[in-house]
């Protein structure tokens, strides 16, 4: 995929000019919210259960080498295959291999975020294989060859009527006149579309939510079933799964399953918990007859042992931009890779270097509500200010900003003199406010008065004041 | 302690911008019955710096916070902002240092920000303060999510006689501010801020009221360049019923 985060402020001014996209986003500031603040109200234990997750998370990552050893023979003990992969590219060639081996035609794929980190989709058409997506939501954004713009809810940009309008257009086989007003319409058109397409299927590939060291087993979770199709019905299961992913037991897993849903969508439980362990055994009535486990590290090692290595905690269930006013403001897109919202904004230079995904964790308030809603605790714009620091030790901000900042911190460390300049410059806006009291444009500060008005200051400088009156001014 | 003394650290933007909040401050302080002081040898918190990924000023910046407040019982700052910077983050710039560690913890522990301060360390229950009409309370992030303040003002406001709170929607919500973002990121703050501008105006309220003075000039340029009729003001001014200045950002 490629990255355009360095065209961020671009992105983000063609996103907020768009009439559909806005009224689309309308829905995530309205939708999760509210959601999971009620699952979370409803659970007393929700806070405790934050912890718990995290601290399971943080003794995974310290061993994490163990873990992942254990996982692999499991897999092969079951029957399956780990295949190591160190990038996206390896890991491609890892999986059109398996689909050559396995004469595939067309692959039919589970939502899985790696996959597109991986650029599998347009790898596999390249080669001669069709990959077809099955979440509603993915099948969506491939009919209109676009990306994700959430990780959770990849349609989340397009409006209902967009959709109605793209089934239209690509299912011209069905009648003309039905109707497609409705949500539950919507799906059941895609659902009698994609059953044939998971018959004729060849290979199945999904992501994984969590990998189990204990028992080799992939976890998947979904609303709609369609990656139990997926995984089942085709001869040839491929799971794609970053590192991270793995826990060490499955009592671990079902505390984070406790905190996953209910932070995504506020449900209790996503509709399906599906666990996978290996290809069909002996009296299965289902299931693949190979099992492939692919194993992505593209960069995620780096970060451990940094000041990024809490960034790997994440369970992918969206909260942050959920609850993100710079999300809710322009969407997924402008980010301009995989990962939107203040979790691509950790690990889009995490995984893509600095220098391409500077711009994410500047573009931040700081308000903290990502962190404040994390069932993780990921201390995301703890993170952020530290890919500014980098950023600044790489000389990799403006020259412009670098200079002002360097002039105004002088100051900051002379009280006497900044408090001398500052009365100068105080007193020259505050005559520049004249009897108005505000400014409706200021020299330097369009960045400012583009939008809003400078309240003018009140004159002199507090410390001036209370200098001339030797303590409280009447 | 019957008469603690308290260094206020005024903030860089209310010794600039609007020295009636710093009075105000002095003002609740002392009607508290704290003994306060203004040390000369401050400027600003460091946040800008801190903020730039500039650790090597923010570090300077902060121990020239540290050396000239940590004499006093407690330091107090009119802004959520500047005092999780100096309670929560210090520490966090000084840990694994000998030499300052252990000043910055305990420098840490006697930092509030005012109203919590007043609420929670001088049990100040009540305030001398009129004001007639209605006000809506916009909760700052750094003051509402590092500090947890949220109840402390509105509780104090309730004692303000005439005054009716009505509340917006979102007032835990950003508005846009953030520091050097809103001028970085202008697109984007905008967005932020007329959606929270909605909100105030929304609230019908005649007044609308904050703890930090950089949240507080964004929405209330913000409302001025709309040419909406809710006027702002630091919560400290209504406490302590110095109304006396103009509104932020109107006529004189």
């Amino acid at each position: 995929m490629k990255i355009t985060t360095p065209e961020f402020k671009e992105n983000a001014v063609k996103a907020l000019a768009n009439d559909n996209l806005q009224k689309a986003l309308g829905n995530v500031e309205k939708g999760f919210i509210g959601k999971r603040q009620a699952a979370a109200d409803a659970l007393p234990e929700f806070e405790a259960l934050r912890d718990k997750a995290r601290d399971i998370k943080d003794h995974t990552l310290a061993h994490l080498d163990l873990y992942l050893k254990a996982y692999e023979e499991k897999v092969v003990e079951s029957g399956g295959h780990v295949h190591w992969a160190q990038t996206a590219e390896d890991a491609r060639n890892i999986v059109l291999d398996i689909c050559r081996t396995a004469n595939a035609k067309t692959v039919t794929k589970g939502k899985s975020m790696i996959s597109e980190e991986m650029g599998i989709n347009e790898f596999l058409e390249e080669k001669g294989i069709q990959p077809i997506e099955t979440d509603l939501g993915e099948y969506i954004i491939q009919l209109r060859g676009e990306a994700p713009s959430h990780i959770i809810a990849p349609a989340v940009h397009v409006l209902k009527e967009q959709v109605e309008a793209d089934f239209r257009e690509e299912h011209d086989h069905l009648p003309e006149g039905r109707n497609l007003d409705e949500p539950e319409t919507l799906l059941d058109e895609a659902r009698t579309v994609l059953r044939q397409k998971f018959i004729d299927a060849d290979v199945g590939i999904t992501g994984a939510n969590f990998l189990v060291a204990e028992t080799g087993t992939s976890i998947i979770v979904t609303n709609e079933g369609n990656g139990d199709l997926t995984q089942t019905l085709p001869r040839v299961h491929i799971v794609l799964a970053s590192i991270e992913k793995i826990a060490p037991t499955l009592e671990d897993v079902s505390q984070i399953l406790r905190v996953l849903a209910r932070s995504a969508t506020g449900q209790d439980m996503s509709v399906y918990t599906t666990f996978s362990t290996g290809p069909r055994r002996e009296g299965d009535v289902d299931g693949p007859e190979e099992y492939h486990v692919v194993l992505l590290d593209n960069g995620r090692t780096n970060m451990i042992g940094t000041e990024f290595q809490d960034m790997l905690r994440c369970i992918r269930c969206g909260a942050c931009m959920n609850h993100c006013p710079v999300y809710h403001a322009v969407g997924g897109h402008a980010y301009g890779w995989v990962y939107p919202g203040p979790m691509g904004a950790v690990l889009t230079p995490s995984l893509k270097g600095v220098e391409d995904g500077g711009n994410l964790p500047n573009a931040s308030t700081f308000c903290g509500r990502c962190e404040a809603v994390c069932p993780m605790r990921i201390p995301l714009p703890k993170m952020m200010r530290h890919w500014r620091e980098r950023e600044f030790e790489k000389n990799l901000n403006p020259a412009v900003q670098r200079w002002g900042l360097k002039t105004w911190a002088w100051f900051a460390q002379r009280p006497r003199l900044y408090q001398l300049g500052a009365r100068v410059a105080m007193r020259g806006l505050s005559i520049m406010g004249g009897k108005k009291g505000r400014l409706a444009k200021m020299p330097l500060g369009s960045g400012w008065t583009k939008y809003r008005d400078m309240p003018a200051p009140e004159g002199e400088t507090f410390q001036a004041q209370w200098a001339a009156h030797k303590g409280r001014a009447k | 302690m019957s008469n603690p003394s308290v260094g206020l650290f005024v903030t860089c933007l209310v010794d600039l911008f609007r020295p009636n909040v710093g009075f105000a401050a002095v003002d609740l302080l002392e009607k508290a019955g704290c003994v306060v002081s203004v040390p000369p040898a401050q400027t600003c918190c460091g946040q800008p710096a801190y903020n730039s990924g500039d650790r090597a000023d923010t570090r300077a910046i902060a121990e020239q916070v540290i050396a000239a407040f940590e004499k006093f019982d407690y330091v107090v700052a009119p802004s959520g902002s500047c005092a999780a910077m100096l309670k929560k983050h210090y520490p966090e710039l000084f840990a694994g240092d000998a030499a300052w560690e252990e000043r910055a913890n305990a420098f840490s522990g006697k930092v509030f920000e005012l109203v919590s301060f007043l609420t929670d360390v001088m049990f100040v229950s009540d305030v001398d303060a009129h004001f007639d009409g209605s006000v809506t309370y916009h909760d700052s992030c750094s003051g509402l999510r590092e500090l947890g303040i949220s109840r402390q003002p509105r509780k104090l406001l309730a004692q303000v006689d005439g005054l009716e709170l009505k509340e917006m929607k979102d007032p835990d919500v950003c508005c846009g501010f953030g520091g050097t973002f809103c001028v970085k990121y202008s697109d984007i703050s905008n967005a932020i801020v007329a959606k929270k501008t909605d909100n105030v105006e929304a609230a019908q309220a005649d007044l609308l009221l904050a703890g930090d003075l950089g949240c507080l000039m964004n929405m209330s340029g913000k409302l001025h360049r709309e040419g909406r009729n809710t006027k702002a003001r630091h919560v400290a001014e209504v406490l302590a019923g110095r109304l006396d200045v103009p509104a932020i950002g109107d006529s004189k």
